[in-house]
């Protein structure tokens, strides 16, 4: 308010100067504020909110912004309540704590959602490892034709298709959706354990 | 998604195989216990038969696998051809196997084990199934897991603000757009190949010769044409009729043997 008291009196009208007292008045957010800021921000937010389009609406620096994250983490787990801050799908999000699930879904009175079948729950994980996959390459690793649990896939938006691969047949590649990462709570592809580590865990 | 609207359950050892008929779609899934394809129950044979994964006795374990199809036969159920396909597998390399291997001088890695490639898939697919129940896991956790509630905005809310009269307004345009749609003339399809065929086959018992050009000339359309065209090629295949022509740029007359 003060600064913007600061433009209107500042009788030139300039360009240049009008341009100093916003950033003068940008400066002027403590990083406490900041935190309350992307807070409320991340709170409206639909989808897992990036440190790039927070940085784009508040007209911050990424570094700043993500230093500020880092602080409104912490504050979050100090106070240990019933809502967690965490990275997921390349964004940050509010959600509550999976302790009180029971309570949650009692008062939301909704059941888990079907559980993909196993059939597509493979498919889902040649898909992941193998993105961008097609139809034969599923079904060299899995030895079954895999046509209803692609389109299971497709229809839970879990996978994605990527165009067409130039070899012989000009099969559909498929990949990983947004979806994907967020229904599996993953921050990006890389957080998916090493496909080659499962060997030591089964054998 | 809602599905399973019937599930008919019955034993095989101690695993649950059981149909399972979506409502979506006109397949019906069998669904073997906790088998996800053949791969799938290899792998359940050989850890039942106590068996290493890495010198399969091939010989054994392709007399469970059939054993398990034959089960699946008597039990009526039409088999999915991937089960068949590594049947088919096993039985070739156990054929494989009984054959004397050639020694040579060259060192022992040269001799490729027949098994080799069967196993490569089996530790592939088996890392995969991991992969898989990891997702299932993490799957399960993210359940428990809830973001806010939706907020009304402008893209989610689907109530509207208008007066009776937009909705006359809409409703006349509705209206006008269903006579629209009366006056469309619905076209019969042409013809289609089967039809053709039979059609043609028709005209050789009844007429024995059948001046070709004649044929073609009653064609209504060029789909039509193309089809009688397919149709005597096809003709000419599978039943006893041939092509006859006295002389190049002749008439071609298509004739009973």
């Amino acid at each position: 308010m003060k600064n913007k008291f600061r433009i209107y009196h500042s009788e030139s009208l300039c360009g240049e100067k009008f341009m100093d007292s916003e950033i003068e008045e940008k400066k002027a957010r403590s990083i406490a504020e900041l935190v309350s800021i992307i807070e409320a921000l991340i709170f409206v937010a639909d989808e897992p909110l990036s440190i790039k389009i927070l940085a784009d609406v508040l007209e911050e620096e990424k570094e700043i912004i993500q230093s500020a994250i880092e602080e409104l983490s912490k504050e979050y787990e100090e106070r240990d309540g019933g809502l967690q801050l965490r990275e997921i799908a390349g964004g940050w999000q509010i959600s509550t704590r999976t302790k009180f699930h029971a309570e949650i879904r009692a008062f939301l009175k909704t059941r888990p959602s079907a559980k993909l079948s196993l059939a597509a729950l493979e498919t889902l994980a040649v898909i992941a490892y193998k993105q961008p996959a097609t139809v034969p390459e599923i079904l060299e690793i899995r030895g079954v034709q895999s046509a209803s649990a692609i389109k299971t896939l497709l229809d839970k938006r879990l996978i994605v298709a990527r165009g067409r691969k130039e070899t012989v047949g000009r099969p559909m590649q498929y990949g990983t959706s947004k979806d994907f990462l967020i229904q599996f709570g993953l921050k990006d592809l890389s957080e998916l354990p090493s496909i080659e580590d499962f060997e030591d865990l089964v054998h | 998604m809602e599905q399973s609207t019937e599930q008919l359950t019955f034993d095989f050892f101690t695993e649950k195989p059981h149909i399972v008929a979506t409502s979506s779609t006109d397949e019906i899934n069998l669904e073997l216990g906790a088998f996800a394809g053949p791969l799938d129950l290899l792998l359940f044979l050989i850890k039942q038969e106590q068996a290493n994964i890495f010198d399969i006795p091939i010989a054994r374990i392709a007399n469970e696998y059939l054993k398990y199809i034959r089960l699946m036969k008597s039990l009526d159920i039409a088999l999915a051809g991937d089960l068949l396909v590594m049947a088919a597998t096993l039985i070739e390399i156990k054929s494989k196997m009984l054959l004397p291997r050639e020694i040579s001088d060259e060192t022992e890695e040269g001799i490729e084990d027949p098994r080799r490639e069967l196993v490569d898939r089996l530790l592939e697919y088996e890392r995969f199934k991991s992969a898989a129940q990891m997702l299932y896991t993490r799957s399960t956790i993210e359940q428990a897991v809830f973001p806010r509630g939706q907020i009304e905005t402008d893209e989610n809310n689907t109530e509207v603000n208008v007066s009776v009269f937009d909705l006359l307004n809409v409703f006349q345009k509705i209206i006008a757009r269903q006579t629209e749609e009366i006056q469309i003339e619905i076209q019969r399809e042409e013809m289609s190949l089967s039809e053709m065929i039979k059609n043609l086959k028709r005209r050789i018992l009844q007429t024995k010769q059948l001046n070709l050009l004649e044929f073609f000339r009653e064609m209504q359309s060029k789909t039509e044409l193309v089809l009688a065209f397919i149709a005597v090629l096809e003709i000419v295949r599978t039943e006893s009729v041939k092509l006859l022509q006295d002389k190049t740029f002749g008439v071609i007359i298509l004739s009973k043997v």
